[in-house]
């Protein structure tokens, strides 16, 4: 039982002044994503099934490198963001949640540096 | 985690049957039960109507069971038309006034329920303090600080228009317990009705508060719950398009910022 107020229950903690970032990253890494993904499928397709040196000496010119690195980036922080909309949706838990939403950051950077590291250290 | 399945105490059991009247042109009506002070489960009685002998709507059909053969059927109605907003319920699997709703526009069993996950108080009535809060909280009035002109104030034919599409709310509720983000986050988002009316007072030509409105909807929770998934406009028996309500809130978030 509970005597508090509708009027303090809708209003909570108040509004936290924030959420638009994510709203403008979320659909500006969308559509980077694009024409990304269409420069990141180019090369490989074209060397799949190519030898070690020739996919060594493709990904080793700058364009290539950069394009992947630029997709890897661009990947990674829009996963991070989709997947902070969906824990936030289904996870209710203050807890839990808040474990959740650390992890997946963790967890996108550490996959999107790895990816960044392997093609600098093919490019350099 | 969210609650995807029903609690113990609110999953349905198979209810009375009520008897079959003589006629042509008879269907059945299985209605949603729920009585707090029983201590049971809720239940789905079935009601049967001889249509030539009823209105054409599905409110008529409720009155028509309450009326004739069971009074304890409990459910919210005064307009009859569509404007009061009290007879909002979950029809055929849609969120629509019982009023606004027509018996041919449902094929088969004619099944109605209250609305979606929200606490019911009896049958078909569900509690909508919350809900009601919520819209209370967005400041449903003219917000001024000018002091002049002490008389009304006067609006264009172009600023009055854009007021079109959004002042015929009746926060029936029906859209916002369509949207699974209002299932699963109903305590801090406001949903598509609180958003539409906020909208309504943001870009009303009068209203001299619009920062501290948008001020108030920048949250994650708040306004940004909306996935868009337009489950709002598909269900608004009014025909109004609260997603697009919350997208122009959206765009004006941005325009603020770039």
């Amino acid at each position: 039982m509970s005597y508090v107020t509708d009027k303090k229950r809708v209003h909570g903690l108040g509004s936290a002044k924030d959420g638009t970032g994510h709203f403008i990253s979320q659909r500006v890494t969308a559509i980077a994503l694009i024409p990304l993904t269409a420069l990141f499928v180019l090369p490989l397709g074209y060397n799949l099934g190519a030898g070690y040196d020739r996919v060594i000496e493709a990904y080793s010119h700058p364009v290539n490198a950069i394009v992947v690195i630029l997709f890897f980036i661009t990947l990674f922080t829009h996963l991070r963001l989709g997947l902070q909309v969906v824990i936030e949706d289904y996870v209710h838990g203050h807890g839990t949640r808040t474990a959740l939403l650390i992890a997946n950051t963790l967890f996108c950077w550490l996959f999107g540096l790895t990816g960044v590291f392997a093609i600098a250290k093919i490019a350099l | 985690m969210v609650e995807f399945t029903l609690p113990k105490n609110s999953r349905m059991t198979i209810g009375k049957t009520w008897p079959k009247p003589q006629g042509s042109n008879v269907r059945a009506f299985k209605v949603y039960r729920f009585d707090p002070d029983s201590g049971k489960n809720p239940r789905v009685d079935t009601y049967y109507l001889d249509l030539d002998d009823c209105g054409p709507m599905i409110l008529d059909a409720l009155i028509k069971i309450k009326t004739d053969i069971d009074p304890t059927l409990t459910f919210r109605r005064s307009c009859r038309e569509g404007i009061c907003g009290s007879c909002a319920m979950n029809i055929d699997g849609i969120n629509t006034l019982a009023c606004l709703h027509g018996m041919d526009d449902v094929k088969g069993d004619v099944k109605i329920y209250p609305l979606p996950h929200m606490p019911v108080v009896k049958d078909l009535i569900p509690d909508l303090t919350h809900f009601y809060a919520q819209h209370a909280s967005i400041m449903p009035w003219l917000e001024t600080k000018t002091n002049r002109p002490a008389q009304e104030w006067r609006q264009s034919i172009e600023d009055r228009k854009k007021l079109d599409g959004l002042y015929e709310c009746v926060m029936c509720a029906a859209c916002s317990t369509s949207c699974p983000s209002y299932w699963w986050n109903g305590d801090r988002y406001l949903g598509p009705a609180a958003l539409l009316h906020a909208y309504r007072w943001i870009i009303d030509s009068r209203d001299e508060a619009t920062g501290e409105r948008l001020d108030e909807l920048e949250d994650p929770f708040k306004l940004y719950r909306c996935h868009t998934i337009m489950n709002c406009t598909n269900t608004c028996p009014k025909g109004l398009n609260p997603a697009k309500a919350i997208a122009e809130i959206k765009t004006m978030m941005v325009e603020r910022r770039v």
